[in-house]
């Protein structure tokens, strides 16, 4: 993108919030995202990160779910962490989501539509960016 | 079959303990009993903090937070909430209006923290700067640039209230006008991310999972103070942090929101990032401004400050990582929504690096005021294996340890003073039961001795001395009269010492001398360290009436120096013990004894 005018950043700005309200990245409406700081990475981030993109291959999901990365969600002691936004079930943090839990969370979570035990922390505190 | 609802109850330790386990139970079978049971599914959790409250029941998607359920609770959670979709507000959390958090009285939330700071780390894609503006990213910089003057700009932060975060709490609007009237054509804005402290990665975080934010504010702390260029001084063991910058940045540009003529405002402000190799000294502001000219990074007498005298003798504003992320905030919130979070004169919040024996370590953010209390046990879930509370340690190598008469203290920047610590940059270390003063002052002092940068005698020679007596106190050669030479050479220091370093290198040593000076006392008396750390003065020995002679901590032992014959009490050969505790974690039997 070329250089932005107040008046284009506005504009851009209005369009990206609704995209992001709607929940809707890349015309797909379910998002994972996990977090990816320092901390999240020495915990194993990375190595969940593909293994919940391979589960949704393999369980064909895929098409549907958009993988992204976010910084530290504070956390530290239940690292890795992972966000699991989707229509029909509330927004959730898991953590201790290493990689061999993620395919556990892709068929309960995202095709079951059930929370999975053990693993749910609670946001820490309240959006202040929020609309 | 989609649920409707889900209940969360919380799984933690403290809350397992008080019931939780028969609550969980408890809704599954009213559940089923009432029939609603492919409506709603009941989960267990991890910890939830407020383990003082618990149990925890929370339900989605109505976010109501229950605290302190009995089991008997069940019904009544299943019948009104499930079936009739009515909370149960008998048992709602409701927070404390004596305390003085409460101050933002038209947001009731549970959750003891509130982000400014870290408004979008955990949430945005750091290296996705388009998320970043839709939320509200670059707002303040559109403000900043055609909405208000820079006279303005600055008057908004000074009636925000914002203070350094680096620990040493100036007024942030203050050092902005300092730098605007001082003469000259050039000016610099310098983030200082130079975080130093052992167990501070606040700054880190926030650059790693928000780093546009602190692009926005040096532009418009540059459209304030009347400057073009910007460095951000990061250290080199960030790799991360400074992979993220660096994509923000060229983002920035792209998008026309750093460079020449931004926005088509007619500004300039461009940004670049220097790297620091690691000096603890280097984030005191006048050492770190000698480090980005290329010198070695040594602090230089004050006045003149750098908003008169800084970068190449140009009038310089340098602000830490933390007080620059505030600062989008501050301009499009205005500033008495900011004034309206905190105490009296210390407004806003403050991230901690929560570390330590602590249950829930990790990276909070509370608004001033909240107590050292709360922070520990609701956030922090209090004390890892249920171990008896020592102290806490703010501040870092700088700071003092406050101990538990103290907890209940709010915490602002004279607060903390006042106990002998101070607010420091955010590390905050717990300590317990396990953990030895004079071993932890050691470490400090090492640490102060390694990073001193030898240009002023007090600290040079101080730190050197200090570290001496401790190190001898700690193997039991101490005297009596070593503590008063601890805290004469320590006053010392803090009087004279150039910059904060060696002015605040005292702080553990005199704060635990004060708290704890019996402890000093049992290892130069009676040779003894009850916490177990202090290697010299302890003693590992093997209970023969316990030892079954399995021999693995022989196999363990790195020296060789536990001998036995098979299924028969062994020995360990104190001369030749070098006290590594090997021996003790391996045993299975508790035979191994630490005296």
């Amino acid at each position: 993108m070329a250089k932005m005018t107040l008046e284009q950043l506005r504009a851009f700005r209005e369009g990206k919030r609704q995209e992001l309200e709607k929940r809707n990245v890349e015309g797909k409406d379910i998002q994972v995202i996990v977090g990816m700081g320092t901390c999240g990475i020495a915990a194993g981030a990375k190595l969940t990160f593909d293994a919940i993109v391979a589960a949704l291959e393999k369980h064909n999901m895929a098409d549907k779910v958009v993988v992204r990365q976010t910084g530290c969600m504070g956390l530290c002691y239940v690292e890795p962490t992972v966000e699991v936004v989707m229509p029909g079930m509330p927004p959730v943090i898991y953590g201790k989501m290493t990689s061999d839990v993620a395919e556990e969370l892709v068929v309960k979570h995202l095709v079951e539509h059930s929370l999975l035990d053990n693993h749910i922390f609670d946001r820490p505190a309240v959006d202040i960016v929020a609309h | 079959m989609a649920y409707k609802n889900f209940i969360l109850v919380c799984g933690g330790t403290a809350c397992e303990s008080s019931h939780s386990e028969e609550i969980y139970r408890n809704l599954i079978k009213e559940a089923e009993a009432l029939g609603v049971s492919h409506d709603v599914q009941v989960v267990k959790t991890g910890c939830f903090g407020f383990c003082e409250k618990g149990p925890i029941v929370k339900v989605l998607p109505s976010e109501s937070f229950y605290v302190e359920v009995k089991p008997e609770d069940a019904h009544e959670i299943i019948a009104e909430q499930v079936v009739k979709g009515r909370e149960v507000t008998r048992l709602l959390y409701r927070k404390d209006k004596k305390s003085d958090t409460a101050k933002l009285e038209d947001i009731e939330f549970y959750q003891k923290q509130f982000r400014i700071v870290l408004r979008n780390c955990g949430v945005i894609n750091p290296e996705s700067i388009d998320e970043y503006i839709a939320r509200d990213g670059y707002k303040a910089l559109e403000k900043a640039l055609f909405e208000m003057t820079p006279e303005e700009i600055i008057a908004e932060v000074k009636a925000s209230g914002l203070r350094g975060r680096g620990g040493a709490g100036f007024p942030t609007g203050l050092k902005w006008e300092a730098a605007r009237k001082s003469p000259g054509d050039v000016k610099y804005i310098v983030c200082n991310a130079d975080e130093g402290d052992p167990g501070a990665y606040m700054d880190r975080s926030t650059i790693e999972g928000d780093p546009h934010s602190i692009l926005e504010a040096m532009v418009i702390a540059g459209r304030a103070v009347g400057a073009n260029f910007g460095y951000i001084y990061i250290r080199a063991e960030y790799p991360l942090a400074i992979e993220r910058l660096k994509i923000a940045i060229a983002q920035a540009k792209e998008y026309g929101l750093l460079g020449k003529d931004i926005l088509g405002s007619g500004f300039d402000f461009d940004i670049e990032i220097r790297l620091g190799a690691g000096a603890f000294v280097c984030g005191e502001e006048t050492a770190l401004l000698q480090s980005i000219e290329g010198k070695r990074g040594m602090p230089r007498p004050k006045p003149p400050f750098p908003a008169v005298k800084g970068l190449w003798g140009k009038p310089t504003v340098i602000n830490n990582v933390e007080t620059l992320a505030n600062v989008p905030v501050v301009i499009t919130r205005g500033a008495q929504w900011f004034a309206a979070i905190g105490t009296e004169k210390s407004k806003g919040t403050k991230v901690f690096a929560l570390t330590g024996k602590i249950n829930n370590s990790g990276l909070i953010e509370v608004p001033m005021g909240t107590t050292l209390r709360e922070i520990i046990f609701d956030i922090g879930g209090g004390i890892k294996g249920g171990r008896k509370f020592k102290g806490v340690q703010t501040g870092g190598p700088s700071g003092g340890i406050i101990v538990e008469k103290d907890l209940d203290t709010p915490i602002s920047y004279e607060s903390l003073t006042a106990l002998g610590s101070m607010m420091g940059s955010g590390g905050m270390i717990v300590m317990s039961e396990d953990d030895c003063v004079v071993d932890v002052s050691k470490f400090y002092m090492a640490f102060c001795v390694d990073e001193s940068c030898g240009k002023c005698a007090p600290c040079r020679i101080g730190t050197k001395q200090m570290y001496g007596l401790l190190d001898k106190i700690s193997k039991g050669q101490g005297e009596e009269a070593d503590l008063d030479k601890l805290e004469q050479i320590g006053r010392a220091m803090t009087k004279a010492s150039l910059c904060m370093l060696g002015g605040s290198a005292a702080n553990p040593t005199l704060s635990t001398l004060r708290h704890f000076r019996d402890e000093y006392l049992e290892h130069i008396r009676d040779k003894k360290c009850r916490a177990g750390t202090c290697k010299d003065l302890v003693v590992y020995e093997i209970d023969p009436a316990k030892c079954i002679g399995c021999g693995l901590c022989a196999r363990r032992c790195p020296v060789s120096c536990i001998t036995g014959e098979k299924k028969k009490p062994h020995v360990i050969d104190g001369s030749k013990c070098i006290k590594c505790g090997e021996c003790y974690t391996a045993c299975k039997f508790g035979a191994v004894i630490k005296r």
